[in-house]
């Protein structure tokens, strides 16, 4: 097979919160082969927040980020659902709408860019399944994790809106019956776990502005995989992660009931299953211990 | 091999009577469906053929008059416009019928609406504006003017967004999508005069449009495509184009992000939370806090990582900004 080489767009939080997430990603694709060259130009996506105060400027934000894995002639991969989705999200309305293409690549101007719409833009996860393959990541595995029952979380932002997910992702995933994750947790060697919200929203985007809300929406996450036998977490998210690994407290308090789940991210689970050491995944920047290595 | 034309399924339909059940209960029914019939055909059936007491609303039978919206497998769809064969294709042959919301089930797959109808009324849902009470000609709206209602009017108050909303589920003083859409499609009508007034009902803590989670739920449930949430990031940049955002930590969360990316590129996690929450509410994150920093998950201020190429960025900024908080 051709190697595989990407763009990466890391976002903030794998250069800040959480940095087990950079250093995992970084060690799976060493193992794995895949080539990423960081964009370390590009800015915050504004993480569906900046487009709320101003859209224009968020667009033209993400569309420099972009231009920037243009420029390599490479598809951009990114590591946050929310990243992915800002960042989807900008290139599908650019390339529907010519005259706001047009509008924003005239300030790209100003600083010799050009967003052309050439570069597709796919999380990680998607691109492990859609151009590595699981097969191969199955026949890689030294240590199958075939002792635990893993609950799989989403995150809504890869798997909604569907249409824009579907744009990228060669399996058409519905965000009512998502697979993606599941079959990367069998292809690990692990027991994937079935639980309503595995497909529901952690409420991250809304800890500070309504803090009950999403308190409670973490707590009965964890509380679901807790009940299905879980006996840890996975996400492709490090914003659900730091809300699943960081707020188990509030989310015990809101729902009456004390929850907690080791959460590991999908590269964390994948680097296990390859024969990455504990300290290569950085399994020690958890809040919520990783108990069972 | 021939398509399929016909297959089994079951269906496992929700029933509940508030005057005469304690709790509600399933009834099983296998059928052979075709793969011409929508789920309003196999209703119809069930109660024409097996069970005639089971109570479901539907008129129009063509997606236009929304009562018919019920939930399959915890997707809500409209019964008239959801083949079987696609839902089987995403479910299973297995499916479940059940109530938009089954807390609020009065009779089977009869909901009482009236929160959502509630939420509505709270928005003005209507245009407002002086007219002379003999006009002489049309209030005509041109295809551009049109445009920008962004067919939030396509709405047909199917509530199958209002009851997919999970901050609306927790927080009962939630507007929620559907009547944030309504408030978009009368605030953008260039015959309305009622815009700003609609503004400050939406940009209100809890029931505003800031409780929202940004889920997405909404945006996948509508069958008529109306994008809720599209609608609902408008009232927030209409809010600030109206000057009326207040001072409080939903606001200075979501231009927090401006400032940090003018100084570093990316985002300070720690700095936005300060600046969102103020010197004083931020205390309350830090037992959290600490505990992250134990475990390397706070970068100090003098540490903070920097885009290359930051000038870019800060001139783009400065060139591209449209709003000022
Ligand atoms: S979503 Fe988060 S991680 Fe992604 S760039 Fe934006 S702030 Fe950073
Ligand atoms: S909070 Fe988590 S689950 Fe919800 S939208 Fe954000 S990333 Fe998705
Ligand atoms: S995006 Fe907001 S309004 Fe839409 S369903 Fe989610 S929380 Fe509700
Ligand atoms: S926005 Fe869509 S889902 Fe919500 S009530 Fe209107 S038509 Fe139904
Ligand atoms: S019966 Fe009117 S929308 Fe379905």
């Amino acid at each position: 097979m051709k190697e595989l080489k990407y763009a990466l767009f890391t976002g903030c939080t794998a250069k800040e919160s959480t940095p087990e997430q950079m250093m995992s990603t970084l060690a799976v694709a060493k193992k794995l082969g895949i080539e990423l060259i960081e964009l370390t130009e590009a800015s915050c996506c504004g993480a569906s927040h900046l487009q709320d105060y101003d859209d224009f400027l968020s667009l033209v934000l993400n569309a420099r980020n972009i231009a920037y894995a243009e420029m390599h002639g490479l598809t951009m991969v990114t590591i946050c659902n929310t990243c992915q989705l800002n960042t989807a999200m900008t290139k599908h309305r650019l390339d529907q709408n010519a005259a706001l293409k047009a509008k924003v690549n005239e300030k790209l101007a100003e600083v010799g860019l050009e967003y052309k719409g050439t570069s597709l833009i796919t999380h990680f996860l998607y691109a492990i399944i859609d151009d590595f393959g699981l097969d191969k990541i199955k026949e890689m595995v030294v240590k199958p994790l075939s002792q635990f029952n893993i609950a799989p979380f989403y995150g809504c932002h890869n798997i909604r809106p569907s249409e824009l997910q579907n744009e990228t992702h060669k399996g058409h995933e519905n965000p009512y019956t998502p697979t993606s994750l599941d079959d990367l947790i069998i292809a690990c060697g692990g027991k994937n776990v079935d639980y309503v919200e595995k497909n529901k929203c952690c409420g991250f985007h809304a800890e500070l502005q309504a803090p009950h809300t999403a308190a409670v929406l973490t707590g009965n996450a964890v509380a679901g995989a807790m009940d299905a036998n879980a006996d840890w977490m996975v996400t492709p998210c490090p914003l659900c992660h730091l809300k699943l690994d960081t707020q188990t407290h509030h989310a015990s308090v809101a729902i009456g009931r004390d929850v907690s789940l080791p959460v590991l991210h999908m590269q964390q689970m994948i680097g296990l299953a390859l024969g990455c050491t504990p300290a290569e995944l950085g399994l020690n920047h958890h809040v919520t211990k990783v108990n069972f290595i | 091999m021939d398509a399929l034309t016909s297959q089994k399924v079951t269906f496992k339909v929700f029933r509940f009577n508030e005057e005469t059940d304690y709790l509600p209960y399933y009834n099983t029914y296998t059928l052979d469906v075709t793969h011409e019939e929508v789920v309003l055909d196999i209703l119809n059936r069930i109660k024409w053929d097996h069970d005639g007491s089971l109570s479901y609303r539907r008129s129009c039978r063509h997606g236009i008059c929304g009562v018919c919206s019920i939930k399959v497998n915890g997707k809500a769809i409209l019964a008239c416009k959801s083949r079987l064969f696609d839902l089987v294709n995403v479910f299973g042959t297995e499916l479940v019928i059940e109530p938009l919301s089954t807390k609020r089930a009065i009779k089977d797959l009869i909901i009482d609406k009236k929160d959502f109808w509630d939420k509505h009324a709270e928005v003005k849902p209507f245009l407002t504006g002086e007219i002379e009470e003999t006009p002489q000609s049309e209030h005509l709206v041109s295809p551009h003017d049109a445009e920008k209602l962004l067919e939030a009017d396509y709405c047909i108050q199917c509530g199958a967004c209002h009851y997919s909303c999970p901050a609306l589920a927790i927080n009962e003083q939630f507007i929620g999508p559907a009547a944030f859409a309504a408030a978009y499609r009368f605030s953008a009508d260039v015959r309305d005069e009622s815009a700003l007034e609609r503004l400050h009902i939406v940009n209100e803590e809890a029931s505003g449009v800031w409780d929202c989670v940004k889920c997405m739920e909404c945006a996948e449930a509508c069958p008529k495509d109306v994008n809720p949430i599209e609608k609902i990031t408008k009232l927030h940049n209409m809010i600030f184009e109206a000057n009326i955002a207040k001072n409080n930590v939903a606001t200075r969360h979501a231009v927090g992000f401006a400032h940090s990316i003018a100084k570093h590129g990316l985002l300070d996690e720690g700095e936005l939370v300060r600046y969102s929450e103020g010197n004083f509410g931020v205390l309350k994150h830090v037992p959290v806090a600490l505990k992250m920093f134990t475990k390397g998950k706070i970068i100090l201020p003098w540490n903070m990582p920097k885009s290359d190429k930051l000038d870019e960025i800060q001139k783009l900024i400065k060139s591209s900004s449209t709003v000022k908080f």
